[in-house]
């Protein structure tokens, strides 16, 4: 049975002596464990976030007019009636001059400041945007039409290249929990070396002295991976459920589902990849015996 | 020549081809050594201190290869074996170490079952013959006791239970009397003449003289400086009799 290591008998347990859960393993583990779950929870809002924002600009533009808007009735009339449009939303005045009061101070409200007139509108798919432009330069020939997506891409871009880091990250942290596996896994063989002679010279297998240390570093990555995951989920639940700093630190992002499975198998995929770990470095070891 | 021609065909539990070990880059420690050990011999190995018979009985039960030369255990070539296929052989030796080798934090009892455990016997099938052994040996009463709490007579006993409970074809025993008083001796003696007639090769290195002339019709190998000391050429062709 594949898994039939898992289930020693009391004989075979007792072979390596000793308290279970004794030693550093599972609480370095736990540390891993912990900080994979809020770094991955981390790339992944950020992924869920840049997914949102990306799919809500797609098709949103923007229309600017620098010299104001003398004539900004007919162009919302030629926007909204332009074919592929879906929807017209001039930016008020009102509201230009409260951004431009950030620059400029109290002469943003000067009645002689030429306040541009902002227009943002959505179109379908496959819609013209050439054509559209052509039409609003014909009665304001200095406006000008930019896509949302490019002034937010530099954004995307970012908080794509913090999702890679997060997943690196993950990765690393993986790779040091199972470089702890090593040394524990030397550490053990080093403190049962006689043991493990004897077993060898009455005719134990590689393989039946590997399980035994199979089964116990099994049990301490589980134990690590899942105290670790249990707190990493205290703190993302806490965020999620927008307590008063979570919102400060996700900007409100949400986790979809599919996100919270995937947080809640990697405290199981740490325990398969520190038994495997654990696993093949016993066997070399042992290997290295006669 | 026919004689020993004939000799040589005999059934042989172990054959050592022209045998050589040395440690490290150091001399060898046992050198030029050729000869056969009958299936259901009894061999007492002696020799001064220092003159190789540890490791001798280490290229015995294959806890160390030799440098040169060849080594045939149950009719197998063993020498350049793949580790991986050297535990069966294993399971069919039985080995007493000078210093007993017992796992501290196990019980008596765990010590003894672990050969039967190692090869795959249930716990049903373990408990009855450790009792037995461990009566025989007379520890019945100790079977719970970790070895740092017993004498250096009982580890002894202990050991010697180890490496006979299974029945193995081939036992090595290195000074297996040399903590047991004179009646634990004849009563180990007595166990290891009767493994021997229900066919298990003994080896015993050993001081004990007396121990020697009290086993009728055992061989002796002598070991010097390594080499063996066989001038009578017994040990490289076995009598008809005893093999």
């Amino acid at each position: 049975m594949m898994l039939g290591w898992l289930f020693a008998s009391p004989a075979d347990r007792r072979l390596l002596g000793g308290s279970r859960f004794r030693g550093p393993t599972p609480w370095v583990i736990a540390i891993m464990s912990f900080s994979i779950m809020i770094i991955a929870a981390t790339g992944l809002a950020l992924a869920s976030t840049a997914s949102s924002l990306g799919q809500a600009i797609q098709a949103r533009y923007a229309l600017e007019v620098p010299n104001g808007g003398q004539n900004l009735d007919v162009l919302v009339a030629t926007l909204k009636s332009a074919p592929g449009v879906v929807s017209v939303q001039a930016v008020p005045e009102s509201d230009m001059r409260k951004t431009l009061r950030r620059w400029l101070g109290p002469a943003a409200e000067s009645a002689d400041l030429p306040v541009p007139a902002l227009v943002n509108f959505d179109i379908r798919p496959g819609t013209d945007v050439g054509a559209i432009g052509k039409r609003l330069q014909s009665i304001a020939p200095t406006a000008r039409i930019s896509a949302h997506r490019d002034r937010v891409a530099p954004l995307l871009r970012s908080m794509r290249a913090l999702q890679w880091l997060a997943f690196g990250l993950v990765l690393l942290l993986s790779a040091a929990a199972a470089a702890a596996v090593v040394l524990a896994a030397r550490g053990a063989l080093d403190t049962h070396r006689f043991t493990i002679e004897v077993m060898h010279g009455i005719g134990a297998t590689d393989l039946q002295l590997t399980h035994l240390f199979q089964r116990k570093i099994a049990l301490d990555a589980l134990l690590g991976s899942v105290v670790g995951a249990l707190a990493g989920a205290l703190v993302i639940l806490a965020l999620a459920s927008g307590a008063s700093f979570a919102g400060e630190l996700t900007g409100g992002a949400r986790l979809p589902a599919i996100d919270y499975l995937i947080l809640m198998t990697l405290p199981f995929a740490l325990t398969v990849l520190a038994t495997w770990v654990g696993r093949t470095a016993v066997l070399a070891a042992l290997s290295e015996t006669l | 020549m026919e004689q020993k021609g004939r000799e040589s065909e005999l059934p042989a539990i172990a054959e050592f081809d022209s045998v050589g070990l040395r440690y490290g880059t150091g001399a060898e420690v046992l050198r030029d050594l050729d000869f056969r050990l009958a299936d259901a011999g009894f061999y007492f190995l002696t020799g001064p201190s220092g003159a190789g018979k540890t490791s001798l009985l280490k290229l015995l039960y294959l806890a160390q290869r030799p440098t040169r030369g060849r080594i045939r255990l149950f009719g197998e070539e063993l020498s350049e074996a793949p580790r991986e296929s050297l535990p069966p052989f294993r399971r069919r030796i039985g080995v007493v170490f000078q210093d007993f080798r017992l796992i501290r934090h196990l019980s008596a009892f765990d010590n003894v079952a672990l050969p039967l455990r190692v090869a795959g016997a249930s716990e049903d099938e373990v408990e009855g013959p450790v009792r037995e052994m461990l009566a025989w040996v007379g520890l019945a009463d100790r079977s719970s006791a970790r070895p740092p709490t017993l004498s250096g007579g009982e580890q002894q006993r202990v050991a010697i239970a180890r490496a006979v409970i299974n029945r193995p074809n081939l036992l090595v025993a290195d000074e297996p009397t040399g903590n047991v008083d004179s009646e634990m001796a004849k009563r180990l003696l007595h166990l290891f003449t009767a493994l021997n007639r229900l066919g298990t090769t003994v080896v015993v290195a050993t001081h004990d003289v007396g121990l020697i002339s009290a086993t009728a019709g055992a061989d002796l190998i002598r070991l010097e400086n390594g080499a063996l000391v066989d001038p009578t050429g017994m040990l490289r062709n076995p009598p008809p009799e005893r093999a």
